[in-house]
C-alpha cells in the first residue's frame, strides 16, 4: 500500500521537476531581471533605474559603453587572461595529482583524497588572508623568494622584497590554490574509471609508458579535463573576492567592476550590462562545446 | 618435439605471502597451440602475465626464442596478448585498434594500411573498419582483439580465456576459427583456460595446473586417458574413483576395492607394489552396461538408481549392494522401444570394463 503510494508516477515527475523549478526560481528569473535591468536607464530614484516615461523604453548605453570605454574591455581581458592562466596551471598541477591518486593503493587513496578536500574545511576568506600574510613584504615567504630572486638575477635588479601583493601574479596564485580541488576531483573521477588493462594492452603492442599516456590515458580523460577546466575557468573569470583582496586595483577584474558599478557608482543598468556580457562570454563557449559533444555522441551511437 | 620457442625454467611468483606460481618448468614448441588449464587461482593467468612481461618472476627464468626475458619490458617482447576483456581502445575505430601496434614498426603508411586491411580480412571484419568497439557485437570484438594482437606478427600469441565471454554457439564456431587462423599464420599460441573442453579441442598439448604447480603436461588424449594424479583425473571430464589396495601383480594387477565389496583387475602400471594403497579410477564411458549377466574380468552387479537421457547418449548411476554409486556413460547406438533400451530405472544390471581401462593412481 505504502510502497505503491511511493511508486506513483507523480513522485518521479516531482524528482525530475524539482531541479528545473529550482533553476527557474533561482537562476532564470533573476537572470531575466538582470537582463531587463541592463536595458533600463539610470535614474536618481530608488531603485536607481527606470523604464519608459521620460526615459527611453530600451536604453543601450550600457552595452555601447562596454565597447567604447577601455575600462570594461581591459577588465574583460584581464579576467579572461587570469582565469585562463589559472586554469592551465590548475591542469598542470592537478593532472599529475589526479593520476597519482588513481595509482596509489586503496588505503592511501582515501587519505590523499581527503587531503585534497581538507582546505574546504577552513573559511575561504581566512585562507586568502593567510596568503596575503605570506606575500606581504615582511613575511618569511617573501623574504625567501626575494633571496632566491637576488641570487638568480644580476646585481642591478636586486630587490629588498618582491612586490608580490596587488598584482595579477598574486591573483593567479591564490586562484590556483583555491580552485585546484575543482580540477583534481573531476579529473580523478574520470581517470579512476579508466580500465587499466587498456594500458597493458597498449604496452603489450609496443608502446612505452609515455606513449601509453599520450595514446590511451590522455584522450580518454578529455571529458575530465573539460569538466575540470570549466569548473576552474568559469568561477575564476567572475571572481570578486580574490582580486579585491590581493589584486591590482588599477586593472580590476570583471567581478570587481560589476560590484563597483552596483555598490559605489550605483549604476545598476551598467552593472547589469557587464554581468550579461560576462554570462554570454561564459555560456557561449559551453553551449558550442555541448553542441559538438552531443553531435559526436549521436554520431557514435547511431551507426 | 620440434624446435622450442618458449622455455620456462623453475619460475615462481609470490604476491606477499601468497605463492601464485611454484617452480614451473615448461617448454613450448614453435607453431604449437599450448593450453594452460586449471581452476581459478591456479596460477595460469599469472604465468601468462609473466610471459607478457606484466609481472616479474620471483625466481626462475623465461626464454623466448632463446632470449632471456628477465630485463625485457613488455613493449619490447616479441609477444602479444589477447586479453580476456579484449581491452579494445574505446576511443579508436576498429582499424585504428588493429593498426595501433604497427605505429612502432618502421613501415610506410601505405604498407601499414595494407597490413591492417589484411588483418581485417583474416578475421572477416573489413566492413566494420570504421566502427568503434562499442558499435560491434561481442564476437566481432573478440576478432578485433585477435587481429590487433596478430598485426605485428608476434612470435608468440598469448590468449587469456579467449572464448569465455562468448555464448555457447559462437564459442564452438570461434574455436575452429582460432585453430584455422593459427594454422594459416603459424604463430605459436599459449591459451589460458578453465574450460577443459576448450583446452582439449584447441590444443596440441595441455599443461594442467593446480595451486601454482604444473601437474601434468601432454597431448589432450594422453592427459585424459593417462592422468598421473587424482587431481588431473578429476579435473578432466568425469571419473569414478575408489580407494583400493593391491593384492597381487601378475599379467594383471588385482586390487581389492572395499567400497564396492569386490576385487577388480587392472593393467600393470609401473611403480605399483603389492600391498600398496592407491586409487582406482575409471571413466564412465569405459564401462559396458547390460540387462543380461556379463562374462568378463570385472563384472559388477547393481541396480539403476538414476538415469539422465541426453539423446545421443545416457548417463546412468548404478547403485551397488554396498551402497556405492558408479557412473556409466553409454551411447544410445540403437533405435527402439522400451524393450531395446540399454537399461531403465530400477533395472538390475551388470557392468564390465577391460583391465586396460582402469587407471591406478598413486598420487
Amino acid at each position: 500500500m505504502l510502497a505503491r503510494w511511493f511508486h506513483r508516477r507523480g513522485w518521479s515527475d516531482l524528482v525530475i521537476g524539482l531541479p528545473y523549478v529550482w533553476l527557474l526560481i533561482f537562476f532564470l528569473i533573476p537572470f531575466l531581471i538582470v537582463a531587463a535591468m541592463s536595458f533600463a536607464t539610470r535614474t536618481p530614484t530608488a531603485p536607481p533605474f527606470g523604464f519608459g516615461g521620460e526615459n527611453p523604453a530600451i536604453n543601450l548605453t550600457g552595452y555601447s559603453r562596454l565597447f567604447t570605454d577601455a575600462l570594461y574591455l581591459r577588465a574583460f581581458v584581464t579576467s579572461l587572461a587570469n582565469a585562463a592562466v589559472a586554469m592551465v596551471l590548475c591542469l598542470a598541477l592537478g593532472y599529475p595529482m589526479a593520476l597519482g591518486l588513481t595509482r596509489v593503493e586503496r588505503g592511501w587513496r582515501n587519505i590523499l583524497l581527503m587531503l585534497v578536500i581538507l582546505p574546504f574545511w577552513t573559511s575561504f576568506l581566512l585562507r586568502v588572508y593567510a596568503w596575503m600574510g605570506l606575500m606581504g613584504s615582511n613575511s618569511w615567504f617573501n623574504h625567501l623568494l626575494t633571496q632566491a630572486w637576488n641570487w638568480l638575477v644580476p646585481q642591478a635588479w636586486a630587490l629588498r622584497s618582491l612586490p608580490l601583493m596587488h598584482s595579477n601574479f598574486a591573483v593567479v596564485l591564490v586562484m590556483v590554490y583555491t580552485y585546484l580541488p575543482f580540477m583534481i576531483l573531476p579529473l580523478y573521477a574520470n581517470l579512476e574509471r579508466l580500465d587499466e588493462t587498456l594500458d597493458e594492452a597498449a604496452m603489450d603492442l609496443g608502446s612505452r609508458p609515455f606513449a601509453v599516456f599520450r595514446d590511451i590515458t590522455l584522450p580518454q580523460s578529455l571529458p575530465g579535463i573539460i569538466a575540470g577546466g570549466m569548473l576552474v575557468f568559469i568561477p575564476a573569470a567572475g571572481e570578486l573576492v580574490i582580486p579585491t583582496l590581493v589584486g591590482d586595483a588599477s586593472s580590476p577584474m570583471i567581478g570587481r567592476v560589476i560590484s563597483d558599478e552596483f555598490a559605489s557608482a550605483r549604476d545598476w543598468p551598467m552593472a547589469s550590462s557587464v554581468a550579461v556580457a560576462l554570462l554570454i562570454l561564459m555560456v557561449g563557449p559551453m553551449m558550442i562545446y555541448s553542441h559538438f559533444e552531443a553531435r559526436a555522441q549521436s554520431r557514435e551511437s547511431g551507426t | 618435439m620440434s624446435e622450442s620457442l618458449v622455455r620456462i625454467e623453475g619460475v615462481s611468483k609470490s604476491f606477499g605471502t601468497f605463492q601464485a606460481v611454484r617452480d614451473v618448468s615448461l617448454e613450448v614448441a614453435k607453431g604449437e597451440i599450448f593450453s594452460l588449464l586449471g581452476g581459478s587461482g591456479c596460477g595460469k593467468t599469472t604465468l601468462l602475465r609473466m610471459l607478457a612481461g606484466f609481472e616479474t618472476p620471483t625466481a626462475g627464468r623465461i626464454f623466448i626464442d632463446g632470449a632471456d626475458m628477465a630485463a625485457v619490458p613488455p613493449w619490447d617482447r616479441p609477444v602479444h596478448m589477447m586479453f580476456q576483456s579484449y581491452a579494445l581502445f574505446p576511443h579508436m575505430s576498429v582499424e585504428r585498434n588493429v593498426g595501433y601496434g604497427l605505429k612502432h614498426e618502421a613501415m610506410s603508411s601505405a604498407a601499414r594500411q595494407a597490413r591492417v586491411r589484411e588483418m581485417l580480412d583474416l578475421v572477416q571484419l573489413t566492413e566494420f573498419a570504421t566502427r568503434k568497439p562499442h558499435q560491434i557485437s561481442g564476437g566481432q570484438r573478440q576478432r578485433v582483439a585477435l587481429a590487433r594482437a596478430l598485426a605485428r606478427q608476434p612470435k608468440l600469441l598469448l590468449l587469456d580465456e579467449p572464448l569465455a565471454a562468448l555464448d555457447k554457439k559462437l564459442r564452438e564456431h570461434t574455436q575452429f576459427e582460432l585453430m584455422s587462423i593459427q594454422e594459416r599464420t603459424g604463430v605459436t599460441f599459449i591459451v589460458v583456460t578453465h574450460d577443459q573442453e576448450e583446452a582439449m579441442t584447441l590444443s596440441d598439448r595441455i599443461a594442467v595446473m593446480d595451486k601454482g604447480q604444473v601437474k601434468q603436461v601432454g597431448r589432450p588424449d594422453a592427459v585424459y586417458e593417462f592422468p598421473n594424479s587424482r587431481f588431473v583425473a578429476n579435473f578432466l571430464g568425469s571419473i569414478n574413483t575408489w580407494e583400493a589396495k593391491v593384492m597381487s601383480i601378475a599379467d594383471v594387477v588385482t586390487v581389492d576395492v572395499p567400497q564396492l565389496g569386490q576385487r577388480l583387475q587392472a593393467r600393470p602400471t609401473s611403480g605399483v607394489q603389492v600391498g600398496q594403497a592407491l586409487s582406482l579410477a575409471l571413466r564412465p564411458e569405459k564401462i559396458t552396461i547390460s540387462r543380461t549377466p556379463l562374462q568378463g574380468a570385472n563384472v559388477i552387479a547393481g541396480e539403476v538408481k538414476d538415469l539422465a537421457y541426453f539423446g545421443k547418449d545416457s548417463l546412468y548411476r548404478i547403485a551397488l549392494p554396498s551402497g556405492a554409486l558408479i557412473s556409466v556413460h553409454a551411447v544410445n547406438a540403437h533405435r527402439g522401444g522400451d524393450a531395446e533400451r540399454l537399461a531403465d530405472w530400477y533395472d538390475k544390471v551388470w557392468l564390465d570394463f577391460a583391465p586396460a581401462s582402469a587407471i591406478l593412481l598413486t598420487e
